[in-house]
C-alpha cells in the first residue's frame, strides 16, 4: 500500500530523513518509535505534503501512485490521513461545517455523490460515540479551547469521519491521560484494524502499543531505520532505552 | 464631512483614496442625512457593489440605537464615509467588511462624534485584499468634553492575500472627557500557513481552504444585520472570486 525507497529530506536546507525504506501492505499496522530528533514528525510531514518539507532523493508511492507528487488533498482524497501532533486550532470554523466540506471535497474527487447534511451528522455522530467525545464539541470551532487530550480525541473522530485507507497518526497518544489512551486506541482499532487499510503509528512510548498492536515495530535514529521488528522489538526499547538499540 | 473644493491626498481623510476617481465624480452630492429620534432604532445594510462614493451624516437622539452594516466590495474606488454624533446614552453599532482584489482601492472613514454623556460605540472593520488592491479604514472617535462616560472600541483587522496588496489601518483618538473607555486594535495579516494545511489535509482544495479561512475571518460582522444571510452570501461570493 505504502511503498517508501530511500527517502532524503531536508527542513530548511538542514537534511533530516537520511535514506528511509520502508513498506506498509493492507491490513498491517506499524509502529516507528524513536528518539527525539531522529525525523519522525518530519516522515508524516513529508508523507502528508506539508509546505516547507522539502523531499531531495527517493520516493514514495501509495498504491502504485507517486505519493510525493500529489497536493495535501490530493493525498486525502486517495485515502491517506494524517493525525498531527499539534492539531491546529482554527476560530470561526466549525469542526462539523469544515468536516463535512472536507468529506464531500474528498466524495467529488473520488467521483461519488456528497453526502447530505442529515447523512454526514449520522456519521459524526456515530463516530463521535465511539470516540466518547460530545457532539457539542462537535459544533463548536476547530480545537478552540480544546484540551491536549481533547485534540488528539477530535483527531480520531476526525479519522472515523473520513474513513482512510492509511493513516499516520504522529504521536496521536501524547496528552492523553489514562482512560483517554485506552478509548482512542479502542477508536483506532475500531477505525482501522480491517484487511484494506493500515495505520503507521508514530510514538515516543510503548504505552499505546498496548492498546493498538503492532504488526512490526521500526527504530527511527539519524533519518533512518536502524532496527525493525515484531511487537517484542517496542518492550526491548521501553525496557533498555534508544541508545541501546540505535547504536 | 461636506468638502466644498477637490481633495487632495495631502488631505488626512482622502490620502489614501483615489482621487482621479474622486474627480470623476465630482461635485458630489450632498450627504446622506439619517437623524435617529430619541429612543428610536435604527438598522440600515449598505452593499457598495457598484464603485461609489457614499456619505452619510448620522445624528443618533438621546438613548437611541443605530447600527450600519457595511459590504464595500464593488468598483475600482469604493468609499463609504461616516460621520455619525451620538446623544446622550446613545447607540452605535459598525459591522463592516470590504473585501477588494485586482487593483480595486476601498476605503471606510468614519468620525464618531460622543457628544454628550454615556453612549457607547462599536466598529468591527474586517478587510480582504488580494492581487494590487487597497483597502483602507480610517476611523476617528471624539469625544467631547462632558461626554463622560463613553464606552466605545474600534476593533479593525486586515488579511493580505498577496504581497502586492495594501491595507491602512488608522484609529484615532480625541479625548477631552477624562472618564472613559475607548477601545481600539488594529491588525493586519496573511492567511495562517498552518490552518490552511490542517484543512488542505483533510481533503479542502486550497481555494476552498482559504475560503473557509476568510469566511470565519469576516464573519461575525454582520450579526445582528437586518439582511445577513445576504450580506454573508455576498461576501462569500466575492471572497471565492479572490482565491
Amino acid at each position: 500500500m505504502l511503498k517508501i525507497e530511500n527517502l532524503h529530506a531536508a527542513v530548511a536546507d538542514k537534511p533530516i530523513l537520511k535514506g528511509l525504506s520502508l513498506a506498509i501492505n493492507a491490513g498491517e499496522i506499524h509502529a516507528i518509535m524513536g528518539p527525539n530528533g531522529a525525523g519522525k514528525s518530519t516522515l508524516s510531514y513529508v508523507l502528508g505534503g506539508r509546505p516547507g518539507y522539502e523531499v531531495t532523493e527517493g520516493s514514495a508511492t501509495f498504491d502504485g501512485q507517486d505519493l510525493l507528487g500529489m497536493d495535501p488533498h490530493e493525498r486525502a482524497a486517495a485515502g491517506l490521513f494524517l493525525g498531527f501532533q499539534y492539531p491546529v486550532e482554527i476560530p470561526g470554523v466549525s469542526n462539523v461545517q469544515f468536516l463535512r466540506e472536507s468529506l464531500n471535497a474528498q466524495r467529488k474527487a473520488r467521483g461519488q455523490e456528497p453526502l447530505s447534511g442529515g447523512e454526514f451528522l449520522k456519521v459524526a455522530r456515530e463516530k463521535a460515540a465511539l470516540l466518547r467525545m460530545d457532539m457539542d464539541m462537535l459544533k463548536r470551532p476547530v480545537n478552540v479551547g480544546f484540551s491536549g487530550g481533547e485534540k488528539k480525541r477530535n483527531e480520531m473522530v476526525q479519522m472515523g469521519i473520513l474513513d482512510p485507507r492509511l493513516a499516520i497518526l504522529d504521536e496521536t497518544d501524547s496528552g492523553l491521560d489514562i482512560d483517554a489512551l485506552r478509548t482512542v486506541g479502542d477508536g483506532i482499532n475500531t477505525i482501522m484494524r480491517h484487511p484494506d487499510k493500515a495505520v503507521l503509528l508514530i510514538t515516543h512510548y510503548q504505552r499505546l502499543l498496548d492498546y493498538v498492536q503492532p504488526d512490526f515495530v521500526h527504530v527511527l535514529a539519524g533519518g533512518r531505520i536502524v532496527k525493525s521488528g515484531g511487537p517484542e522489538l517496542a518492550l526491548e526499547l521501553e525496557r533498555e532505552g534508544y541508545a541501546e538499540i540505535a547504536a | 464631512m461636506s468638502v466644498t473644493t477637490l481633495p487632495s491626498r495631502r488631505d488626512e481623510a482622502w490620502r489614501y483614496s483615489d482621487i482621479d476617481a474622486v474627480a470623476a465624480a465630482w461635485p458630489l452630492p450632498a450627504p446622506e442625512s439619517i437623524v435617529v429620534p430619541a429612543g428610536g432604532d435604527f438598522r440600515r445594510a449598505i452593499v457598495q457593489d457598484k464603485g461609489a462614493i457614499h456619505q452619510i451624516e448620522m445624528i443618533i437622539g438621546k438613548g437611541a440605537t443605530a447600527s450600519l452594516h457595511i459590504l464595500n466590495i464593488g468598483g475600482a474606488y469604493g468609499r463609504i464615509e461616516l460621520a455619525v454624533t451620538l446623544h446622550e446614552g446613545a447607540d452605535f453599532t459598525l459591522g463592516a467588511a470590504q473585501i477588494g482584489g485586482g487593483e480595486q482601492n476601498l476605503e471606510i472613514v468614519t468620525t464618531v462624534t460622543h457628544a454628550e454623556p454615556g453612549a457607547t460605540s462599536r466598529q468591527v472593520v474586517r478587510s480582504v485584499l488580494g492581487g494590487t488592491a487597497t483597502g483602507t479604514y480610517l476611523g476617528k472617535v471624539a469625544v467631547a468634553r462632558d461626554a463622560q462616560r463613553t464606552d466605545s472600541e474600534q476593533d479593525v483587522k486586515a488579511m493580505l492575500l498577496n504581497r502586492s496588496a495594501t491595507a491602512n489601518a488608522k484609529p484615532e483618538l480625541e479625548i477631552f472627557a477624562d472618564d472613559v473607555k475607548c477601545a481600539h486594535g488594529c491588525a493586519i495579516g496573511e492567511l495562517d500557513g498552518q490552518a490552511l494545511y490542517y484543512l488542505q489535509s483533510r481533503g479542502l482544495p486550497p481555494a476552498e481552504a482559504k475560503t473557509m479561512l476568510l469566511q470565519a475571518f469576516v464573519a461575525g460582522v454582520f450579526d445582528g444585520a437586518g439582511e445577513e444571510t445576504r450580506l454573508q452570501q455576498l461576501a462569500l461570493a466575492k471572497l471565492g472570486e479572490l482565491v
